[in-house]
This record gives structure tokens, C-alpha cells and sequence, in this order.
């Protein structure tokens, strides 16, 4: 029940400093964090699956009431929710599937590896939908790429200072 | 029967990702019609509240240079006194009687009346509560609304130019859509040669938007000013957009494509001016 209750605290933390401060960084004219990718990304490892993903839909879309937008955070985001399983297998292979990684003792390299392309897919299918004009691809991916960067610096300090404290 | 609820079971992860990402997909196709967004827009009370606090924080931060445009602007208006142009652009009043041509001599004073007189512009000041710049389409929350008599598809100006129309409205917010946003689309003209076209923004640079359908015997120099067309009721003729930037050939050789500098440096607005036309509803009952 402690972990449950310091989880829903994070993610009001994360929807709050996003939309009142990291929407606003504009670095560069327009590139902005999207760091409340975080709390999908390090969500606890052992959840219901459905209800996972309900919440991850339910964050995302208070988000874009924040920012303004038109869903476009909550289908990237119900998109990565789906993907985690995928992805994890993918980066930690067997020890993920006996259950017996844990996100403060993981290692650096899978971890970088992880948060990348998790963070990627989430920007990209953001931009996609955002912007929604494939004759402006370069667009997309210019903005995609700036913030992927951005946002995968900030949530990787975001991780030092969090989880890998307790170490 | 017993198979098929077996299978709606087994894969009732991805049959909850369709049906929520279906949604999602309908909200932002819906969006497309900008107006139909009734369900997301900051400019409900909860958001409008947090953004509020925000500002009252941060808004000490840029007080040095929102001083600094108002005195410009207190500057420009006490010029306007003191040369005596009204706001028909005319010298004097009577060079403007002499132009219009309708005046009668009545107990030595004259009074004229003209057609352009009848539209009035109520004007309310308000402040930007929560800025957005970073999206392809971007919308704008102040902290005045239905209270402050704000309607749906109000001009919104900045003391420089053209900033946006106002999209929605609660009693105490409105929201506006920015001119940087890839659906705002204004009709624009040359101040100097009064070819006029259509005003849009691609979606590249948050400084420049794209005025099109100029004729290319236009004749366009870098630096021309480009006001509001009047062929809009929203605002009223002549209120600066911006500046020629640089200029092309469209595909099809016939029209020109500006580029256009904003006069309004949209990373900093904060005080903002509302336009109503009063006379909109009426002017609007003709077309029905």
C-alpha cells in the first residue's frame, strides 16, 4: 500500500512539473523535455498488465489537457505502456522473464539501451501525430530527435537521483 | 460461444490498447476541425487556477521588459495625440471632412458621419496566463473571459501586432489560437500596394509565418509591412502582422510566397489586447 500511494505521488510530481515547468523550457526556440515519460518507463516491474496500461491512458491525457493538445501525449504514451513488456524482454532478455531484474540494480549499458528507445517511440509517434503531414517528415524528425535527447539527459539524472539511491 | 470469450480474455490487453488508442486517434483527428475540442482545453477552472499561481510567481521575472514595451507604447500613442491623426489615418479633422466629403457646417462645428464610423471595436486588456510555442498548433489561456464580455472568434492583438482569434471561453478564462498554429489561416495585405492574400504558418519557425496567393506583379520589397486585410470581420483594417522577410515564385509561377517576419516576438507576449466587433452579429445575419 506504501509503494502504491508513493507511486500515485510521483506521478502527480511528474504531471505538475511538467506542464508547469518543463512545457515552457522551449531550449532552442522549441525543444522541450517530455520527461513524465519517466514514470512509464520505471513503473514498478510487477503489475497487472490491464491496469497498467488504463493508467498510462488516463496519464497521458491529463497531460495533453495541461499542454493543450489533442490526445497526442495519451496515444504515445498508451503505445510505450503497450510496447514495455516487448521492450523489456528485448533489452534484458532472460532475466527479465524469471522475474528477477530490478530497476536499481540493472545494468548501465541495457538500462541507457532501454530508456532510448523507449523515449524514442514515444517522441516519434508524439511528433507523427502532432504535426500529421508526412510531407514534413523532416520536421518530425528533427523535432523527434532534439527531444529525445533533451529528454533522455533529464530522465537519466531523474534515475540517478531516484532509484539508483538507494543502492 | 465459450472460445470466443476465451480468446476476448486472453487478449484483453490488446483489445483494451485498440479501443483507448482508437479514442485517442478520434480526439486528434476530430481536432482537425479545430473547433470541435470540447472535451481538452486548459481554460477550465482546475488548469486555469495552477496556471494563475504560476504566473503570479513568474511574472515578476520579465517585469523589466513588459515596462519597457509599454512605455514604447505610451510613447507611440502620445506621438498619435500630439500629431493629431485619428485612428482614419486623415491629418486633421478637417482634411478628414475635406475626404469624405459628407460634412455639414452646423452652428460652427461640424459633424460628419461616415460609414466606417458605425463599426465600433470594444477593446479589453488581459494577461497571458499560459504561452505555447513549441507545437505545431499552439493555443494561448488569459485570465479574462464571458465576464469581460470575450466572445468565441474575438481578434486578439499585442501592443505590436497580430497575435491570434479566441477559440473558447469560460466566465473568468479564454483560450485563443496563436497565429503559430498550422490552422490559423487571416486575411493579410501589403500596407503599401494593398494586394492582399491568405495568412498561414507551416510549422517550421516560430519567428516567420507565410503569406500566399499574392499576384507576382505585386511589387514586393524585403521590409514592406503586412497588415490585416478588413476583409475579415474579426479585425479591423491595418493592424500590423509583420515584415517582408524574403519572397518566391509558388508552383504554380502565377502567385507570390511571402515570408513573413512577425512583428510580435511570440516567446515573451504577456499583456494582450481582446477586439470585439460589435457589430458582428449583425453583420453576420445578412448571410444567413
Amino acid at each position: 500500500m506504501n509503494k502504491f500511494v508513493s507511486n500515485i505521488i510521483i506521478a502527480l510530481i511528474l504531471i505538475f512539473a511538467q506542464g508547469l515547468f518543463f512545457n515552457s523550457i522551449n531550449f532552442l526556440g522549441s525543444i522541450n523535455p517530455f520527461v513524465y515519460v519517466f514514470f512509464i518507463a520505471y513503473f514498478p516491474l510487477k503489475n497487472n498488465r490491464t491496469f497498467f496500461i488504463f493508467c498510462a491512458f488516463i496519464y497521458g491525457l491529463i497531460i495533453d489537457i495541461f499542454s493543450d493538445t489533442h490526445a497526442i501525449h495519451a496515444a504515445a504514451t498508451l503505445v510505450i505502456s503497450f510496447l514495455r513488456p516487448n521492450l523489456l524482454k528485448l533489452f534484458f532478455g532472460i532475466a527479465y522473464e524469471h522475474q528477477v531484474v530490478k530497476f536499481n540494480s540493472i545494468d548501465l549499458k541495457q538500462n541507457l539501451l532501454y530508456l532510448f528507445s523507449i523515449i524514442f517511440i514515444h517522441h516519434l509517434i508524439l511528433f507523427g501525430l502532432e504535426i500529421f503531414d508526412i510531407s514534413k517528415i523532416s520536421l518530425i524528425l528533427k523535432n523527434t530527435f532534439g527531444s529525445t535527447i533533451f529528454t533522455f539527459v533529464v530522465i537519466y539524472i531523474l534515475f540517478e537521483l531516484i532509484l539508483n539511491r538507494e543502492k | 460461444m465459450q472460445r470466443i470469450i476465451y480468446f476476448l480474455i486472453r487478449n484483453k490487453n490488446f483489445i483494451l490498447f485498440l479501443s483507448l488508442l482508437s479514442i485517442c486517434l478520434s480526439i486528434n483527428l476530430n481536432y482537425n476541425e479545430y473547433n470541435k475540442s470540447k472535451l481538452l482545453n486548459s481554460s477550465n477552472s482546475f488548469f486555469s487556477t495552477m496556471y494563475n499561481i504560476k504566473l503570479t510567481i513568474s511574472k515578476y521575472f520579465n517585469l523589466e521588459y513588459q515596462n519597457q514595451l509599454l512605455t514604447e507604447e505610451n510613447r507611440r500613442l502620445r506621438f498619435l495625440i500630439y500629431n493629431s491623426i485619428d485612428s482614419l489615418g486623415y491629418k486633421s479633422q478637417a482634411e478628414k471632412i475635406l475626404r469624405l466629403g459628407i460634412a455639414k457646417p452646423n452652428n460652427e462645428k461640424f459633424e460628419y458621419k461616415s460609414d466606417l464610423d458605425k463599426i465600433r471595436y470594444e477593446v479589453t486588456s488581459a494577461s497571458v496566463i499560459k504561452n505555447s510555442y513549441s507545437y505545431s498548433n499552439n493555443f494561448i489561456t488569459i485570465d479574462a473571459g464571458k465576464k469581460d464580455s470575450i466572445e468565441v472568434d474575438n481578434g486578439v492583438i499585442s501592443s505590436k501586432g497580430v497575435v491570434g482569434i479566441i477559440d473558447k471561453t469560460s466566465p473568468n478564462y479564454s483560450r485563443f489560437i496563436s497565429i503559430l498554429n498550422t490552422n490559423f489561416l487571416l486575411n493579410a495585405k501589403l500596407k503599401k500596394s494593398g494586394y492582399f492574400g491568405v495568412l498561414s504558418w507551416d510549422g517550421n519557425d516560430i519567428y516567420k509565418v507565410q503569406l500566399k496567393d499574392i499576384p507576382k506583379q505585386a511589387n514586393v520589397l524585403i521590409g514592406d509591412t503586412i497588415v490585416t486585410g478588413g476583409n475579415s470581420l474579426i479585425f479591423p483594417k491595418g493592424i500590423p502582422i509583420g515584415y517582408v522577410d524574403s519572397y518566391k515564385l509558388d508552383n504554380s509561377q502565377n502567385y507570390l510566397e511571402l515570408e513573413i517576419q512577425l512583428a510580435t516576438d511570440m516567446t515573451s507576449i504577456e499583456k494582450i489586447y481582446v477586439l470585439k466587433n460589435n457589430n458582428l452579429s449583425e453583420i453576420n445575419s445578412l448571410d444567413e
